[in-house]
């Protein structure tokens, strides 16, 4: 790792303050962004460490409205109660992620602002239709992610809370790569008010993404019979070693199928 | 460079390093807490995995600098002077080590993972809850016999103090 100044900020105003040195970048559970250091394929001049402050921790469920803050670890979202309750799949996917140790430092926040096209928030916030809360303004999912590793936070924007509605009905489901833990195939299901929202994660080539032919399949009928002879195109979709674009097609209908299918269980 | 202040083990402890110095490399060099080890240093293997904050982490992914103010238990700190760790004895007892380099994360996972489950482990959620923690010796049927055979001694014991505390 190349040398670094660490700070540990005081308040999410000092964060930003922080931020305007030199190449400074932020840390939170660092799960992500340490290992990257460590082979310097990441070498920012400063490190700003939000992951202390209370302003951005915790689980709030009020009716059906949820709200969970940035610097809240996989292992607490995966935990919650409340959370349990009214967002179960929610919960299901933070215990998906990673391994025990990762989960209780990796956070809601640094995984979405890293938007790595395997991850498995950037799936869940799609399909929830969630907002991106930061110091400066509100983003909704579907403007957020921009493509891989990249979205919509300008510079020196800070991430502080992320909310939805919790949707009547809900479920991931993940084909794991059993090494790097990440999903070769993802895929978050939801239906709600305002319809089925069908997000897929670890297949595009542009990252997360929305099948809107097995959106419009579901809308007919949420029940995983609808996906039957369904055929996804592979166009768009990401090769290398571990699946081709064509075996990734077909894992997206499969495990659209299984999230259903857990969805109505 | 950066003031680390850590309570270790129980100890208050305190030194400077620069602010790349991951948490592992203060507890094995500056401490000369060579219990916690690096093994694949990408954050896979598990073997440096050290109680933060009464969480077990990797401590080859973290700063020490960021760890400063925590309060950290590693292998060194389980056992109560000559008497093993329930955790430690039953790795002896079933044999869960072969080269023995992979244990102390095991061992810190494995209290960690007992410590999440009061109500109790089966083999499916043990194997499950190791996703972090690799042997190389391939030696995980007896790790988790000797987690499930800890987690019952350890539930045992906790109702035996519970009756004596009544």
């Amino acid at each position: 790792m190349y040398s670094v100044n660490y700070h540990r900020a005081a308040s999410i105003s000092d964060a930003a303050k922080l931020l305007k040195s030199g190449d400074a970048k932020l840390l939170s559970g660092g799960m992500t962004l340490i290992p990257a250091m460590k082979t310097r394929l990441a070498a920012p001049s400063d490190l700003v460490d939000v992951s202390r402050l209370k302003e951005l921790q915790g689980i709030k469920v009020s009716g059906k409205t949820v709200t969970i803050g940035a610097a809240t670890t996989h292992y607490d979202v995966s935990a919650d109660e409340k959370l349990k309750k009214a967002c179960p799949a929610l919960a299901h996917m933070a215990s998906l992620i990673g391994d025990p140790a990762v989960r209780y430092k990796g956070t809601i926040g640094g995984s979405i602002a890293n938007n790595d096209p395997a991850a498995d928030y950037p799936a869940a916030l799609l399909a929830l239709g969630a907002t991106i809360v930061t110091n400066k303004r509100e983003i909704a999912a579907d403007k957020f992610f921009k493509g891989l590793f990249e979205t919509a936070l300008k510079e020196g924007e800070i991430i502080t809370a992320v909310t939805f509605t919790a949707p009547a009905k809900a479920a991931y489901q993940k084909f794991r790569n059993p090494a790097s833990r990440y999903a070769i195939v993802g895929v978050f299901v939801t239906k709600g008010k305002d319809g089925v929202r069908v997000a897929v994660t670890g297949a595009g080539d542009d990252g997360v993404f929305r099948s809107k032919e097995i959106e419009a399949a579901l809308a007919k009928n949420f029940d995983a019979s609808a996906l039957d002879g369904l055929k996804v195109s592979a166009k768009g979709l990401m090769s290398d070693i571990h699946a081709s674009a064509d075996y990734r097609a077909n894992l997206i209908a499969v495990m659209a199928k299984r999230a259903v299918a857990a969805a109505n269980a | 460079m950066s003031d680390v202040s850590l309570t270790v083990n129980g100890r208050r402890v305190s030194g400077s390093a620069e602010d790349r110095t991951l948490l592992v490399h203060f507890l094995r060099e500056q401490l000369g807490l060579t219990g916690t080890h690096v093994g694949c240093d990408t954050s896979q293997c598990g073997a440096c995995v050290v109680h933060v904050d009464g969480r077990a982490v990797k401590s080859c992914t973290m700063l020490a600098v960021q760890a400063s103010g925590s309060t950290i238990v590693t292998i060194e700190g389980l056992a109560n002077g000559a008497d093993l760790h329930p955790v430690q004895a039953a790795f002896k007892e079933h044999h869960g080590l072969q080269c023995g380099f992979c244990t102390p994360g095991m061992i810190m996972t494995a209290t960690d993972m007992i410590a999440r489950h009061p109500e109790g482990l089966d083999e499916t959620t043990v194997r499950a809850e190791l996703d972090g923690n690799i042997c190389r010796c391939t030696g995980y049927h007896n790790i988790v016999k000797a987690i499930l055979a800890a987690s019952q001694a350890m539930a045992k014991g906790a109702k035996g103090r519970a009756r004596q505390a009544a």
